[in-house]
């Protein structure tokens, strides 16, 4: 069946039914979603089937499109932080980073190390909370529950580190522009050091019930096989393109915070973790990878958790950015004057006008802000480069061939957050 | 490249990544007495291929620490996916990654001449450098050529700026509007697209349980 008479399939006005292909008798299509258990949120794949085997697949989506794009270009830089935590909400505070993070690239900020400190250990945080559920997910569609539990007890620890830090649980919206919503509390590095050491025995756990489990490592090797050109082709990036053999990390390659070699301006070297890769290119493989990832990224906070420099969180308050504290608002004339400067609708920051690509290495690969600034209060058109997205587009070559039961495998792997898919 | 399944060792290996890469990292200082992006393998790259006349590198924003490492490239569309295509293949580019694909509507940008920019972040995987490929077009019939046939990751990307801006892309496979239904009547990221309002809204029939 060639793309052109199976896209007829998704034409408005089609019923959402089991029907009869109409070209071939023994062909069936079958809707998969937009309702469905393993599609997590609102996402639609059009399959063609004979009997079990897929022919056929055509993912169609635009279910949560809500405009964030749109609305970038009319919130200010810090009221848009609360829009990213909303885009791939398994991680907002990697959302909120990336936000931030393009903006100080086109204003040309140079962050404190306290913050490039504090923002880094969230970071890990944020991906080792994304790779938690997602791995956990992929194994409870494919039926196992337990370690979906086990790893799911350590994501609320993560929540509640959080939560002590930005006081929101959920959607922490912490980054501000040149520093961050608030410092960290005294004794929020001894809670992290905590959950440093209970969560490699919750990984030995879930290796245990599942990389020794026959029937798991059947459901998942072999299965959405790609090679790492068609990968690298594809504009595949993060994790699942390192499972393909592409070793490409933008914290290694393009780095950022304390990936960075120098970073405190008095000669740290940068902090170090190793790239798992792998050659395979299966569903199998990208699994791996998550779960080795959570262990480097554990490294990582180990290494800072105990040297967070000490000094203002903040860039200063000269560079008339950011809000000044509330004592210097309401004890002095020019904290005053500042405040309103910046909280006055025809006043605020004085943007340069030009254009900035910022990007991280977000759990789910490159995630990329391109801002465009004309000088205004706000974005003039602030894109997002949604790994997501990005990385689905090739979803109904990788499970052509399989059977129905595999789709929730390789959806399961790819981790496709809807939210951010849509935007 | 070991076959699906056939590998010995099934666990993570460790890669080696190379040298860091400019586009993207502050560390890359800008030489003020040369020409802009001379430093630039790919630029320069460009400029000895295809003439210094009309491939002249800009900075995206010149911020307050003086202009930035990420290196433009205005090309016109007819000339798109000649460039494209040297940009891929060279081997002092090699930028087999196509990173994002988007446009901008300058229709209100201050001292804009065009109004669609078609812009392509490019990278690569192995020089581990970046280049930004700026492509103009204007109304009334604004269409540039697709780079599918180079990356296919440009696919829904490109049908993602057909949605929202109503730029074509020639020689598209399948495009199609893909966030938006067909039959939507505009392109709400147009600048003169309203962010307050009914819009088309106004205009939908109301559904009952009968047409369900």
């Amino acid at each position: 069946m060639t793309t052109d008479q199976s896209s007829q399939g998704i034409q408005t006005g089609q019923r959402y039914t089991l029907e009869r292909d109409q070209q071939h008798s023994d062909r069936w299509v079958l809707n998969f979603g937009p309702q469905h258990p393993a599609t997590h949120t609102t996402l639609r794949l059009v399959l063609t089937l004979e009997g079990e085997r897929i022919v056929d697949c055509i993912p169609d989506i635009g279910y949560l499109h809500s405009g964030f794009e749109k609305m970038g270009e009319v919130h200010d830089i810090n009221q848009y932080v609360t829009v990213t935590d909303r885009m791939n909400y398994l991680s907002p505070v990697m959302n909120n980073l990336v936000w931030h993070h393009a903006w100080e690239k086109l204003i040309g900020i140079e962050l404190t190390p306290r913050c490039k400190v504090i923002r880094t250990i969230i970071g890990e945080l944020a991906r080792i909370q994304d790779h938690v559920l997602s791995a956990g997910a992929s194994a409870l569609d494919l039926g196992a529950f337990t370690p979906f539990l086990y790893l799911f007890e350590d994501r609320e620890v993560i929540y509640d580190l959080l939560e002590e830090i930005s006081g929101a649980r959920y959607m922490n919206s912490y980054t501000r522009l040149g520093g961050l919503k608030a410092d960290i509390t005294p004794e929020w590095p001894a809670h992290v050091k905590a959950f440093l050491k209970r969560m490699p025995r919750t990984l030995a756990d879930c290796e245990a019930l599942l990389l020794r489990n026959r029937i798991f490592i059947e459901r998942l090797r072999g299965i959405g096989y790609i090679s790492r050109q068609d990968a690298v082709n594809w504009s595949w990036s993060g994790p699942i393109a390192r499972a393909s053999g592409v070793v490409r990390d933008l914290r290694k390659d393009e780095p950022y915070l304390c990936f960075e070699p120098n970073w405190d301006g008095r000669g740290s070297s940068p902090v170090d973790f190793k790239v798992p890769v792998s050659d395979m290119g299966d569903c199998y493989a990208r699994f791996v990878i998550r779960l080795e990832e959570i262990r480097q990224s554990l490294h990582i906070i180990e290494q800072l958790i105990d040297n967070i420099p000490p000094g203002p969180v903040n860039v200063s308050p000269d560079e008339k950015l950011l809000l000044p504290d509330k004592t210097e608002v309401w004890g002095s004339i020019e904290g005053l004057i500042h405040h309103f400067e910046l909280v006055m609708w025809n006043r605020g920051w004085e943007l340069p006008v030009g254009e900035a690509y910022g990007t991280v290495e977000s759990p789910n690969g490159e995630l990329g802000f391109y801002i465009v600034s004309s000088g205004g209060r706000s974005a003039y058109r602030a894109r997002l480069r949604p790994p997501s997205f990005i990385n689905y587009q090739v979803f109904g070559d990788l499970v052509r061939g399989h059977q129905i039961s595999d789709v929730v495998a390789v959806l399961g792997s790819l981790n496709i957050i809807a939210a951010e898919l849509d935007r | 490249m070991a076959e699906p399944g056939t590998s010995a060792d099934p666990g993570p290996k460790f890669g080696t990544p190379g040298p860091i890469g400019s586009g993207g990292a502050r560390g890359i200082s800008v030489p003020a007495d040369q020409p802009y992006g001379s430093w630039h393998p790919a630029a320069k790259a460009l400029q000895e291929r295809f003439g210094s006349e009309w491939i002249s590198p800009f900075p995206l924003v010149v911020n307050r620490a003086g202009p930035t490492d990420q290196v433009c490239v205005r090309v016109p569309p007819d000339r798109l996916l000649e460039v494209m295509r040297f940009l891929h293949d060279d081997a002092r580019c090699r930028f087999d990654l196509l990173a994002d694909l988007t446009c901008v509507d300058y229709l209100y940008f201050p001292n804009a001449t065009d109004r669609y920019g078609v812009t392509y972040t490019l990278a690569s995987t192995s020089l581990r450098h970046r280049i930004w490929i700026k492509c103009f077009v204007n109304d009334p019939e604004p269409v540039v050529p697709s780079v599918t046939s180079i990356w296919k990751g440009a696919n829904w990307q490109e049908r993602e700026v057909w949605d929202m801006f109503g730029v074509r892309f020639e020689g598209h496979p399948d495009l199609r509007r893909i966030l938006l239904w067909e039959g939507f009547g505009s392109y709400p990221l147009r600048k003169d697209y309203p962010v307050q309002g009914l819009g088309e809204r106004a205009s939908y029939e109301v559904l009952g349980p009968e047409s369900a």
